[in-house]
């Protein structure tokens, strides 16, 4: 079986960041990207499939500009067998339009499953996995924390509100994991240095697709102060006096 | 044109964050409709027509529908979409798994998570874990929406008068199936709509501490909630994590017990009216964002706690 894990470039979301003076939007100049860690889930869960010998090749599909290419070579040393990395100069392409250039590869390369994080760090959007599914016309997991591989379909097990959910797909499908589904492992010496050998493949957005232009346009970023001046309390009864006041 | 929100529900009741969802579109439309897909869901569909503003409910009762699977359900609403100019439901994990794929079949934007409406087309959404608002504007003429629950209040479940119709798809493929579905059922109140919470982190340290936010819980009428890391520690369950990835959260009041306070539990508390901090590291990054602390042992604090709350 042939799968192809997708992969995002996000900022680091410990790293401050800023907005610029005219509060128009996030500056990422000199900013270093790393995969989002959903993602990284994703590609350990195709890589323990392919030590168990069901998955027989990982590509790993990233789109970002060019000074985030540095994340596929991390997915390699992971254990993904090639890359694509897909140049887009414009930081802000939105869900759709990643759904629409993944559909395009996921035609070409046709896997038989397609595995992404259940969301991204950055803008917490979510959507990506369900509008390329949709797109493809495939079957869909979502939230998925175990994933099993029969002979003719996958089952998972997906996190929802009020417990757990279990569902079968049948091939080709469109998983997203959350990060309880796996430990991302850290990637050996030895294995950093063969990913330097691995075939990249390195394709242009704009050649792929003329329709990835953003929907929705950001008309401002105001940061919120979140800081208070707490009341230090010396104990339980003052916690209950004060708190009677304003809501038992 | 009208807005349609798509409904919540068990087959049996209605979620109550739809009643909120409807909030949210009153503020786009006058004429609410409101689709009920599920299979024997008569009950429900009585419950709807009576709902503040909603004028029409849609009733799509079939077996494909029964457990929600996605995939049926985003082209049933996409097939009746056409008619609406603003399709809305609340981010739960239910909608967040549907609604995307209506907006890719539309080829139009979701606006996710949306916490403020300014207009027709423009919404308010927080992003960066809660560090930052944006303010955005669609250009889509069918505006798919998934609505913060917490930040519109509940509509009225009386006063209204609405037709049904039933509606139904021809075309749709059932690529996936539904084997089962664990339900962690609680006698506390909802976390996204409970008033009080209580919530533990990682430093609960065991099982049994856990138990004794539960007696406060219930002396409050609270929910417990938890970290991520206090559920990967075994302590709670799943479908109790509050933050970026779990719940978003915004209760009168907010009970931090042993939780540090990483941006992304705090990206699920910060609407939060109050917010208290027992922990016993003066410097925890939750102090910062907390409106009363007390430093200290929790082993002491918490029984202390039922003590007081008993009198």
């Amino acid at each position: 079986m042939k799968v192809l894990v997708a992969v995002k470039p996000v900022i680091d979301c410990d790293v401050k960041f800023l907005i610029k003076e005219d509060n128009s939007r996030i500056n990422f100049n000199n900013l270093k990207f790393i995969i989002n860690p959903f993602d990284e889930n994703a590609i350990e869960e195709a890589v323990r499939l392919k030590e168990a010998g069901k998955v027989s090749e990982i590509i790993v599909v990233s789109i970002g500009p060019s000074q985030s290419k540095n994340i596929i070579f991390t997915a390699l040393a992971f254990g993904a067998d090639r890359g694509i990395f897909i140049v887009n100069e414009d930081t802000k392409l939105q869900p759709l339009a990643i759904a629409k250039l993944l559909k395009i590869i996921a035609i070409r390369e046709l896997p038989a499953m397609i595995i992404a994080g259940k969301q991204s760090i950055d803008d917490n959007l979510g959507q990506t996995g369900q509008m390329l599914s949709a797109l493809l016309g495939w079957s869909q997991g979502t939230f998925v924390s175990k994933l099993i591989i029969n002979s003719t379909n996958v089952e998972v097990i997906r996190e929802i509100d009020n417990g757990l959910e279990t569902i079968v797909l049948s091939l080709p499908t469109v998983i997203t994991v959350d990060l309880r589904i796996n430990k991302p492992r850290y990637a050996s010496l030895s294995n950093i240095i063969k990913a330097k050998k691995k075939p990249i493949d390195i394709l242009s957005s704009i050649d792929l697709c003329n329709d990835i232009s953003p929907h929705l346009i950001t008309l401002k970023i105001e940061e919120l102060k979140r800081h208070k001046f707490g009341i230090n309390l010396a104990n339980v009864t003052e916690l209950i006096d004060k708190l009677k006041i304003k809501v038992i | 044109m009208s807005a349609l929100v798509i409904a919540e529900h068990n087959n049996i009741t209605l979620e109550p964050t739809t009643l909120n969802t409807i909030t949210a579109a009153k503020q786009l439309d006058e004429d609410i409709h409101i689709l009920i897909a599920g299979h024997m869901i008569y009950q429900i569909a009585d419950i709807a027509t009576k709902i503040d503003s909603v004028t029409k409910v849609l009733l799509a009762d079939n077996i494909i529908y029964a457990h929600g699977l996605a995939e049926p359900l985003s082209s049933l609403i996409t097939e009746i979409g056409h008619n609406y100019h603003a399709i809305l439901a609340s981010a739960t994990t239910h909608s967040k798994n549907v609604l995307p794929r209506v907006a890719a079949l539309f080829d139009v934007a979701q606006i996710s998570d949306v916490s403020n409406i300014i207009s027709n087309d423009t919404f308010i959404r927080q992003i960066y874990t809660g560090k930052a608002l944006e303010i955005l504007k669609s250009k889509d003429n069918i505006k798919i929406i998934t609505v913060r629950s917490s930040s519109f209040k509940e509509a009225k479940n009386t006063g209204g008068h609405a037709i049904i119709e039933t509606v139904s798809n021809k075309n749709y493929s059932l690529c996936s199936s539904f084997l089962s579905r664990q339900i962690n059922k609680s006698r506390r109140p909802e976390l996204i709509t409970s008033k009080i919470i209580i919530s533990g982190g990682r430093g609960i340290g065991s099982i049994e501490n856990f138990k004794l936010l539960e007696v406060v819980a219930d002396k409050l009428g609270a929910a417990v909630g938890a970290t991520r890391a206090a559920v990967d520690s075994g302590f709670a369950t799943t479908d109790m994590q509050i933050g970026q990835s779990g719940k978003i959260v915004s209760p009168e009041l907010y009970i931090a017990v042993a939780i540090s306070g990483a941006p992304q539990h705090i990206a699920g508390i910060s609407d939060s009216k109050i917010i208290v901090a027992i922990n016993k590291d003066k410097d925890a990054p939750i102090i910062s964002i907390a409106d009363y602390f007390i430093v200290g042992d929790l082993y002491q604090i918490l029984p202390e706690l039922v003590t007081e709350l008993n009198k």
